[in-house]
């Protein structure tokens, strides 16, 4: 045991003796967290439309008082006739044009319906989307303030409903899988280097010889990462409560157990990792495309998986990260406990225990 | 000189498939001798040496190391003997005196034993100045020697030393082998494979190994003698070129 104790202690004097690996243990979370969360998202902030009112009436006046007063948009330009819209898509001005029927305000009064024509610059798709999805919630919201006092309620647009988000905060959606990313890179990428290193220097071969077993070399190794993972792991959820608002709507403990096995399965495939490759750039390049590469695309972190093609869709089973992101998401934005995710967790638990039996056959004593 | 074996080998044979790296070699090394163990690339030394050192199962044959044997007992083998790659493998983010303590410790020495064995290398080897560095920022030379020192940390029986003086200056490869001598003469058993050939001069008896066989065993001396050849690089050019 007291070997063992020294052994942590050696590991810590590396990881706190190297800056490179120091900033991905701890910078990378930081940074992530925050590019996700500012930078990279769903949501728009001032973006520039331009108006055709064909009918420049008190409704529509104020209709588009309230999209200026929003913070998501900003009226750039005024314009008089169709023929004008082409030319400012073109030039790139604005990512939207709505377009206000003649005799609006008339056709509420009258007929109880009015039609607004949003267009978008698609060559965006997510941001055209999320445009419609704005403009959409603004008009919402000024038919129900007109539709206060009249009995016959007037229609501006058809209604659209989310749960669980309803402010659209994309933040929320990330923090989950910036979560899941981060985790398996500390505990996947860091130690199947930091296992690979000690080849490569030759100081494995002295470990081998000496008295301590394989095993006990190799977990020597992970605990510190277990450590410095779970340490991340707080990071980024007191990041996402305190600087994002994010509520964590279900049990801390839970989202803790939860952690901790995923971090075991990375680690897990960590070992495996090292026990392939015989240099850290080789460790580093199976992490980054082996594992990094398909978590990102097929664990539903930034794609639905339901929107993929059907082969992908099957393949994304065996990316333990879906099978976290899935957990996280029911704990953290739905609130639900285990009777909800004991699935996904029995199919990560069986994952770990399938990636460590395969690390222990492969695990090669023998060096050359 | 004590006559008794440390380690006797007995028709050991390591196959990968086909190929038959290590082929019935048999040979012994007494106590506190220096064993010179020779060969070309790939001759089979390494592989040899693996199997002595416990980290690897011979495919037949038998063999004892410090009176324990290599199929049944190798973590016994492992406590006691020591073992220093060509890399002279010591980490390099780690302060001299942490390296001197994460290799007691992890050989089970208490705290007040590898205490005790830093005070002692620093005086010998005149680490007073260093001991605090990080190993990275040390001359080659010095790392040999603290690899060295490191290895035999635990007082092993044997100390089995892997092409030991590879990059390093003449002056220090001699300065090596004084303490090579002085770990001989105070009882340690030094099993040592090298390249050089002046270097073969200094052991006590050594062994060339050609295409997994060992062809010559004998000291120096007798070797120059049964191949007409003045200098061990002569034996060893006649036996290899065959």
């Amino acid at each position: 045991m007291k070997r063992f104790v020294g052994f942590i202690k050696k590991e810590f004097y590396h990881i706190f003796r190297d800056r490179r690996s120091l900033f991905i243990l701890f910078g990378m979370p930081i940074a992530q967290i925050m590019l996700f969360g500012f930078a990279i998202t769903n949501e728009i902030n001032n973006v520039d439309i331009a108006i055709l009112d064909h009918s420049k009436d008190v409704t529509t006046q104020e209709i588009i008082n309230k999209i200026a007063s929003s913070k998501y948009f900003s009226i750039k330009q005024l314009i008089q006739n169709e023929a004008e819209i082409e030319a400012v898509f073109k030039k790139g001005k604005v990512k939207a044009v709505l377009i206000f029927e003649k005799d609006f305000s008339k056709n509420l009064t009258k007929e109880n319906n009015a039609t607004i024509q949003i267009i978008t610059d698609a060559t965006d798709p997510n941001t055209a989307n999320t445009i419609s999805n704005y403009t959409n919630s603004i008009l919402q919201k000024y038919q129900q303030e007109i539709n206060k006092n009249i009995k016959i309620p007037y229609q501006i647009i058809p209604k659209t409903r989310m749960v669980y988000n309803p402010e659209l905060k994309s933040v929320f959606m990330f923090v989950p899988g910036v979560m899941t990313i981060i985790l398996m890179l500390v505990s996947a990428m860091m130690t199947s280097i930091s296992i690979t290193r000690e080849k490569e220097l030759g100081t494995m071969e002295i470990l081998l010889v000496s008295p301590l077993k394989p095993f006990q070399v190799i977990v020597g190794k992970v605990v510190p990462y277990i450590f410095l993972s779970v340490i991340n792991a707080i990071v980024i959820v007191l990041l996402s409560i305190f600087i994002f608002k994010m509520p964590v709507q279900g049990s801390l403990f839970l989202l803790g157990i939860e952690s901790i096995l995923f971090i075991i399965t990375s680690l897990s495939l960590g070992i495996l990792i090292s026990t392939v490759s015989a240099t850290q750039q080789t460790a580093m390049m199976i992490s980054l495309m082996g594992l990094m590469l398909p978590t990102i695309l097929l664990s539903g972190f930034i794609f639905p998986i339901s929107s993929m093609p059907l082969p992908l869709q099957v393949i994304s089973n065996i990316i333990p990260a879906k099978w976290f992101i899935i957990i996280l998401k029911g704990i953290m934005l739905k609130g639900v406990g285990l009777t909800f995710i004991w699935k996904e967790t029995l199919i990560l638990a069986g994952m770990t225990l399938f990636f460590i039996v395969l690390s222990i056959k492969k695990y090669k004593i023998r060096l050359e | 000189m004590n006559n008794k074996n440390v380690i006797k080998v007995e028709n050991l044979t390591k196959k990968f498939g086909d190929f038959t790296a290590v082929n019935s070699i048999s040979f012994e090394v007494k106590k506190g001798e220096i064993f010179g163990f020779l060969g070309a690339n790939g001759a089979g030394k390494t592989t040899a040496m693996k199997m002595l050192i416990g980290i690897s199962t011979p495919t037949s044959g038998s063999a004892q190391v410090a009176d324990f044997d290599v199929f049944t007992n190798p973590e016994d083998i492992k406590k006691n003997i020591g073992y220093m790659s060509q890399k002279f493998a010591l980490y390099d983010d780690l302060t001299v005196k942490e390296n001197i303590t994460f290799f007691g410790g992890i050989y089970g020495l208490s705290r007040k034993q590898i205490e005790e064995k830093r005070c002692l290398l620093v005086e010998e080897l005149g680490l007073q100045d260093i001991v605090n560095e990080l190993v990275g920022s040390l001359p080659l030379g010095w790392k040999q020697k603290i690899s060295f020192s490191v290895a035999l940390l635990h007082n092993p029986k044997i100390i089995f030393l892997d092409e030991p003086t590879g990059g390093v200056d003449p002056i220090t490869r001699r300065q090596f082998w004084e303490m090579i001598y002085k770990t001989a003469n105070n009882g340690t058993t030094v099993f040592v494979t090298t390249h050089y050939m002046d270097e073969a001069e200094y052991c006590d008896r050594v062994s060339i190994m050609v295409d997994g066989k060992i062809e010559a065993l004998d000291t120096p001396t007798k070797l120059k003698e049964q191949f007409k050849a003045d200098t061990m690089n002569d034996v060893f050019l006649k036996l290899a070129r065959g």
